[in-house]
């Protein structure tokens, strides 16, 4: 029971880190649907640097480190493109997750099938990305940066007229977004599985940007919601061949559960939590 | 520097502004050409003389347009309508699959076979748009998050199904189906894989359905609710019903996409990577390009044909990843979408 728990948090850190990502961009009213090309970019850098900082002990801050750049120049993009270009945001994301994904897997190439010997350990991140959540929700509802942050979100017109930069806030919460979602891609490629293969993210990211929906944009439930998601994967693990249901049925089934997870969401009418201005560009002088 | 709002841009001004953004994106894969150790003239030049100059380049590009000439003509109307459908890759595979379930184990006249595979595709495709498009207009769940998740979910099935309960007898190792028989293969032109039936309904489908958007009710429906759905509301035109349309067309024309590439190609169920190389998602550039117009898809379509067919020159000879199409997608419609700015304003130098 505890072994499974702790199983469960492993699988989740991940998408925790990508989710609070996710929740941070959507609070400031900017829907990233790049989550999964940031990933795999963070996957990659993170890997390429650890190797090739020195086979057998490469250097795993620099590693991180490297991750998080990669997230956030990768953000950078979204952010110019939807917030000064005022670009379609769903369809940036989804441009920059074919361009992350893609480029990822172009340049990764020479990294496929090499062994990373020394692998960090997961604790720090698991901790880490808990202790993320709980910060996220105090400077969200008790600072100051906090309810710039939600009001660019919720009406940036007010917030403009009181005086607080929508694009640089904007630009400041798609940047750290990024940055966590490189963050979770380095966790796959440097703990989970210290190795690179292309696609290694299998959906993961898509997962994290359905979950920000479930937990209703509150960091505090997406711990939950990832431990959730997270005893999903270990129980798909555990079950495969130990039962006479084919092992498709489990590979497909945390994707049907994030299907059930928003029709139910749906349901209980959670879209209205949602920030009031998310997705749509703001341009001065319009209403 | 500031911009100029425009009320309605010209056509010169449109057509300007796309091959800007196209240009910008060429240079900036070529600087990924320059990151992976490529000379980006030599990449683009191998791309270009091996498709445009040759023969077989030729029946290459046309091969790879049908699929996106019949997805990206249904998601011009899906994106005019502001149905984000991003599953066109399983409503493909359900397609196949559809229509594999009928050529292999539905006992039709040969003459009715084919047709009936294409029924079939096409409802297997249009049954799995739907269900997104129901949980859009019920619960208002993001059509986006569940067609993708679709997606992963038929690429688990048709492994299952090849793998499993329709494994072929001959397949021994490997995980496909049986063959289809001789009269459930489509036509192709002869000494090519180009199956030209679907394309010429890929052809009639673009101009019809640019008739129907532009000439009927449904499609002045379609339009108002995607360009102004408070309009819409007011002129007692049911949303919930126009998403209905779009998700029915749309799934089914990705649909009839799969069962070309088995009747046409393949001539078996195969694994889903085989089956699409990420057509779903190339289509979305095509229809992306097109600015909703779907007659115009038909230049559209071998645009990303020949990008197709470069990148699997450019794995051939120069050993690298096919993967690069997905670069080139996505930088293309980043230059795009970023580029649209420029149709709505005039830049105005000075104050």
């Amino acid at each position: 029971m505890l072994n499974a728990l702790a199983r469960a948090l492993s699988f989740g850190t991940p998408l925790l880190l990508a989710c609070l990502g996710a929740i941070l961009n959507e609070r400031a009213g900017v829907v990233n649907l790049g989550v999964e090309g940031m990933m795999a970019l963070g996957a990659l850098a993170g890997f390429a640097v650890a190797f090739g900082s020195g086979v057998g002990d490469g250097n795993l801050w620099l590693a991180v480190l490297a991750a998080l750049g990669a997230g956030t120049l990768a953000a950078f993009l979204h952010a110019f493109v939807t917030i000064t270009l005022q670009a379609n945001q769903f369809v940036s994301g989804l441009a920059l997750t074919m361009l992350g994904l893609g480029s990822a897997g172009l340049l990764g190439k020479r990294f496929e099938g090499q062994p990373l010997f020394n692998q960090p350990p997961e604790w720090p991140f698991t901790l880490g990305a808990i202790g993320l959540a709980v910060l996220l929700g105090l400077v969200f509802y008790a600072t100051k940066l906090g309810l710039s942050l939600r009001s660019v979100g919720e009406n940036p017109a007010a917030a403009d007229l009181l005086g607080i930069n929508v694009s640089a806030v904007r630009y400041g919460a798609v940047a750290v977004g990024g940055a966590l979602a490189g963050l979770a891609g380095a966790y796959l490629s440097l703990v989970y599985r210290p190795s690179w293969t292309d696609g290694m993210t299998a959906g993961l990211g898509w997962i994290a940007v359905a979950l920000v929906i479930f937990v209703g944009w509150s960091p505090l439930r997406a711990i939950f919601g990832a431990v959730f998601f997270g005893l999903l994967y270990y129980l798909q693990f555990r079950l495969q061949g130990q039962s006479p249901i084919p092992s498709e049925v489990f590979a497909s089934l945390p994707y049907l559960l994030v299907i059930l997870v928003l029709a139910l969401s749906g349901l209980r009418g959670q879209q209205g939590n949602a920030p009031e201005a998310l997705g749509r560009p703001y341009r001065r002088g319009e209403r | 520097m500031r911009l100029e709002p425009l009320a309605n841009p010209s056509r010169s001004r449109v057509l300007g502004v796309t091959l800007a953004a196209l240009g910008v994106a060429f240079v900036l894969v070529g600087g990924l050409f320059a990151a992976y150790g490529l000379n980006p003239l030599e990449a683009y030049r191998a791309m270009l003389s091996g498709t445009l100059l040759d023969a077989k380049g030729w029946q290459e590009i046309l091969r790879r347009s049908i699929p996106l000439l019949l997805i990206g003509v249904g998601l011009t109307l899906a994106f005019r309508t502001q149905y984000f459908n991003i599953g066109a890759e399983g409503q493909l595979l359900l397609g196949a699959v559809w229509a594999a379930g009928v050529a292999l184990f539905m006992p039709l006249p040969p003459w009715l076979s084919l047709p009936g595979m294409a029924l079939a595709g096409a409802l297997g495709g249009a049954l799995w748009c739907l269900v997104a498009a129901w949980l859009k207009s019920r619960l208002s769940v993001n059509e986006i998050l569940t067609t993708l998740m679709l997606n992963y979910v038929a690429q688990s099935l048709v492994i299952f199904l090849i793998n499993g309960p329709w494994k072929g007898r001959d397949a021994r190792g490997y995980i496909y189906s049986d063959r289809f028989a001789e009269y459930q293969q489509l036509a192709v032109l002869p000494g090519t894989n180009v199956h030209w039936p679907t394309l010429l309904l890929g052809v009639l489908l673009a101009l019809g359905l640019q008739w129907l958007l532009t000439r009927t009710t449904l499609g002045f429906r379609m339009r108002v609710v995607g360009e102004n759905p408070e309009a819409a509301r007011y002129l007692g035109i049911s949303g919930v019903r126009v998403v209905l349309w779009v998700a029915l067309i749309t799934g089914g024309l990705a649909g009839l996409a799969g069962v070309g590439e088995i009747a046409g190609i393949h001539h078996r169920l195969i694994e889903p990577g085989q089956l699409s190389s990420g057509y779903g998602f190339t289509a979305i550039i095509v229809a992306w390009l097109a600015r909703g117009n779907p007659a115009l898809v038909l230049l559209t379509a071998p645009l990303m044909g020949l990008i197709l067919a470069g990148g699997d020159l450019l794995k051939v000879s120069l050993n690298m990843p096919f993967r690069i199409v997905d670069v080139f997608s996505g930088v293309m419609l980043l230059c795009l979408i970023g580029s649209e700015i420029f149709l709505r304003n005039r830049l105005r130098w000075g104050r």
